[in-house]
């Protein structure tokens, strides 16, 4: 028996209209988990590097992680991977809610979908019972509008549905893939189901999933309940309040807008607006959210409550929202929370990231002021940055006029717009917009994380180090007596001694060394929590989180019968983090694209980032075009990518010192 | 004759559901179905689980639900409830594990399924669906009442009773006199 997965995977080909249930070999799980392993290791095995993004041969793979599905609190996660059609990358985007644990319970791991209908059409899973069904009457529905028809008309009111909106059909290359609860939003994943003609997946299952070790998981997942609740009653003093408890940040219970508004650039990333948070925004916001917040709630089998029911009209749930898509509206368009909770219901039906999205409609705010766009690009649109927000929203989901140039996010529009527009497109990190944040001082840890982070969303490597200096010694060292989730007590050290001023503060501290530990430590845990399919908000992303890499590896064990412990996962963990690298390098990514937008910081240090981007290539292991070395690849067992990447020119065979040198090294590490 | 009734004291269990604490997250199916699985937590799956969420999303309707008795058939007449503007399906508060929906059932043999506290020996402090929800949407109280001992006929004595409507109390007695020396 398989513990934990089902063992299977449901392979669908839309040209041919073929459906197949698919045994997943148990080799791959013990390398490679679940999850983004094991969906990185298939893109890596079937979707060579010439295949483009909107083509038969892409692949759309929903994963659910190894512990999706099972008692283990949090574990609800599916990981959606394609080429993005925006970077052309290896895309991975997340989704909590409800719909993995579905596809688990119906008897398959993963759901892979390759070739493109000629008809739109809907997948309907019930179990055994696959369906191919005509969606044509879906055609222009909005997300939530989909599912709802799907499930009348299935009469399966528990159905979980996945689907897409107008911007998804048309091939906008920032369309997410919407559950209700949840969302795949970054990197236009749901362009790529759009080009497949796949309108929705309806899922209904009602198989077990099995574990390993009952006893003891459950013992796991008990302590972990407990230590939530207590968690939940102790919010970390010193950090900013959506930052002091766990799960995402708090944006949809708390009010308190001070940070980011005052923070966070408003517009198309451009401007700081200090003295913002006044005591009369503050009631007018916290009016606004008390009033139009029905319900905060849970994905899957969490206690956190990160999301929320939002009532925009006469329904007391319009549509559910959660973190800060809150504000991505609002502050692009210089406008107020009420404004912004009411577009972002007509963009989530219509799906389409919540980043992405508002800043490509302030770019083009911008562009018009500035001339480069003109009257007669935007003709009709009306005065106010709200009424082009919305204007603007209909013609891009549409592609209509300038709004099918602006649904290739700002990179390819401004590309396409020429005069200049490409200094407006600056917020971007691999072609892929940012988090609105502009800074003054180089921080050498976020500097690393912005440059390598190949999800390209600072959110999903940033984590457990706290992102700033605590000012007093006393604060750190309090800070650091229940800490017990780091690695090792190095961490604590570099936490320590790190300063707001002097000489232990940024650019030049925490030192290289340090960085690159601090860096390793957060990547780690979101592979980890990749794997598995455990929300980042229990573990990889807030500070002190119930799950660690102390108790991961028993826990993961116990649920599926591998027999991991600290190290092995740590090493699975690094084959999975250099997989995900080898089939973006075999597309082309290199050194040069790895890099945070020009203007992120004010204050920047070449010769400083260059030293720093060197160390911590060497220290991953990678040569200085940060390229995994063979001897890497072996220890990885991961020769076959080596081969590859010396049969295209991405590497150059290595002679006989270096195998020497990878002989001595595995000596000493035994 | 009423005043002749013996007072009875009986520990009444009572898991207070907070519709409006719910947040949706169904760790109460999971843990639920968890429990019930044998060996003991060897697998889950919400549709074995006694509790089930009603849930409707997008009429923000979250109902914790336990399951209770069997019926073989469906009510003729259903009722919808409106409460504070929330319009009610017309099986959103019924326990019963009934053909016109799939809970309460084991998926693959239909049986019907009963919440039973999470009987055990030891027994629990309290009903896990309880201990898994921290949204406080589920409470557990225990409280002691006094009941007429006449009316506390639990399901032997009904039993017994139409049996001994059928047979006569003689043979229910020979029968019984035998089959506990035979044990």
């Amino acid at each position: 028996m398989r513990y934990a997965e089902t063992g299977f995977n449901l392979e669908i080909d839309l040209t041919r209209g073929s459906i197949e249930r698919v045994p997943t070999d148990p080799r791959h799980t013990e390398l490679h988990l679940g999850g983004l392993g094991t969906n990185a290791k298939l893109f890596w095995d079937r979707v060579p590097p010439e295949t483009e993004p909107f083509s038969e041969d892409n692949l759309l793979i929903f994963g659910t992680g190894i512990l999706t599905g099972t008692p283990a609190p949090g574990c609800n996660r599916t990981i959606l991977s394609t080429l993005s059609p925006q970077t052309r990358l290896f895309a991975f985007s997340m989704m909590g809610g409800f719909w993995g644990p579905e596809l688990k319970h119906a008897g398959y791991d993963k759901l892979i979908v390759r070739g493109k209908s000629p008809e739109l059409v809907y997948l309907w899973i019930r179990d055994d019972k696959v369906e191919i069904r005509d969606a044509s009457h879906c055609r222009g529905l909005g997300t939530l509008e989909t599912a709802e028809v799907i499930r009348q008309e299935l009469n399966e009111p528990h159905a979980q549905v996945s689907s897409i909106g107008m911007a998804g059909e048309n091939r906008v290359y920032y369309a997410s893939i919407e559950q209700g609860r949840s969302s795949a939003s970054r990197q236009g994943l749901g362009a790529v189901m759009g080009d497949k003609n796949l309108k929705a997946i309806a899922v209904r299952g009602s198989k077990d999933i099995n574990i390993a070790r009952p006893e003891k998981f459950i013992e796991l997942c008990t302590e972990a309940l407990k230590f939530i609740r207590e968690r939940n009653e102790k919010p970390i003093p010193g950090v900013m309040p959506i930052l002091a408890g766990l799960g995402s940040p708090q944006e949809m219970a708390i009010h308190d807008e001070k940070w980011h508004t005052e923070n966070f650039a408003w517009g198309n990333a451009r401007t700081r607006r200090k003295g913002f948070w006044t005591d009369e925004i503050q009631k007018l916001w916290t009016n606004t959210m008390e009033n139009m917040r029905t319900r905060l709630l849970s994905c899957h089998n969490c206690p956190m409550k990160c999301g929320a029911a939002i009532s925009v009209d006469t329904r007391l749930c319009s549509y559910m929202m959660k973190c800060f898509s809150k504000l991505t509206y609002t502050m692009g368009a210089f406008s107020d929370l009420e404004f912004g909770l009411r577009i972002a219901q007509k963009a989530t039906e219509h799906g389409v990231d919540a980043f992405t999205a508002p800043q490509t409609m302030a770019f083009a705010i911008e562009l018009y002021e500035a001339g480069i766009l003109t009257d007669k690009d935007v003709e009709g649109w009306p005065e106010d940055n709200e009424g082009r927000f919305y204007w603007l929203l209909d013609r891009i989901v549409r592609r209509e006029g300038i709004g099918d140039i602006l649904a290739n996010g700002t990179h390819w529009a401004a590309k396409e717009i020429g005069k200049g527009a490409e200094e407006y497109a600056h917020n971007n990190i691999k072609k892929h917009e940012q988090l609105p944040l502009k800074l003054g001082m180089l921080n050498p840890i976020y500097f690393l994380m912005y440059s390598t982070g190949e999800k390209i969303n600072i959110t999903q490597i940033e984590g457990n180090f706290p992102q700033a200096p605590f000012p007093t010694r006393e604060q750190r060292e309090e800070f650091c007596k229940d800490w017990i989730q780091v690695p090792n007590e190095k961490l604590k050290e570099y936490f320590l001694n790190w300063e707001l001023r002097g000489e232990n503060s940024i650019p030049h501290y925490p030192t290289i060394e340090a960085t690159c530990d601090i860096v390793e430590w957060q990547e780690m845990m979101h592979y980890i929590d990749d794997a598995t399919g455990m929300c980042a908000g229990l573990s990889s992303f807030p500070l002190k989180p119930p799950f660690h890499i102390h108790n991961l590896p028993t826990l993961i064990s116990a649920g599926t019968g591998l027999d991991l412990d600290e190290a092995s996962l740590t090493h699975l963990t690094k084959r999975n983090r250099n997989m995900v690298r080898a089939n973006n390098l075999r597309r082309g990514m290199t050194r040069k694209d790895e890099k945070p937008p020009a203007d992120h910081w004010k204050k920047r240090f070449p010769e400083l980032e260059e030293e720093l981007m060197d160390k911590y290539y060497e220290f991953k292991g990678w040569n200085r075009e940060g390229i995994p070395t063979r001897e890497t690849l072996h220890e990885l067992d991961l020769d076959y990518v080596y081969k590859d990447f010396v049969e295209r020119g991405i590497l150059k065979e290595e002679d006989e010192s270096v195998q020497s040198r990878e002989a001595s090294s595995e000596g000493s590490t035994s | 004759m009423a005043e002749k009734k013996k007072k009875k004291k009986k520990i009444v269990k009572t898991i207070k559901i907070d519709v409006d604490k719910c947040n949706g997250c169904r760790a109460c199916e999971v843990i639920c179905s968890a429990f019930h699985a044998s060996p003991r937590y060897s697998s889950d799956n919400p549709g074995r689980a006694r509790i089930r969420v009603i849930r409707e999303p997008l009429s923000d309707i979250y109902i914790p639900v336990f399951a209770g008795e069997y019926t073989p058939a469906e009510c003729a007449g259903r009722d919808k409830y409106t409460i504070d503007g929330k319009e009610y399906g017309e099986c959103a508060f019924c326990r019963a594990s009934c053909p016109s929906r799939d809970y309460f059932k084991e998926p693959d043999s239909g049986l019907p399924l009963k919440c039973d506290r999470c009987e055990s020996d030891p027994s629990l402090t309290e009903p896990l669906c309880v201990q898994w929800c921290l949204a406080d949407a589920l409470t557990y109280e225990e409280r002691e009442e006094e009941v007429e001992e006449e009316e506390a006929l639990d399901e032997v004595d009904v039993g017994l009773e139409a049996l001994a409507d059928k047979h006569g109390w003689q043979k229910i007695v020979d029968a019984i006199a035998r089959l506990s020396k035979e044990s």
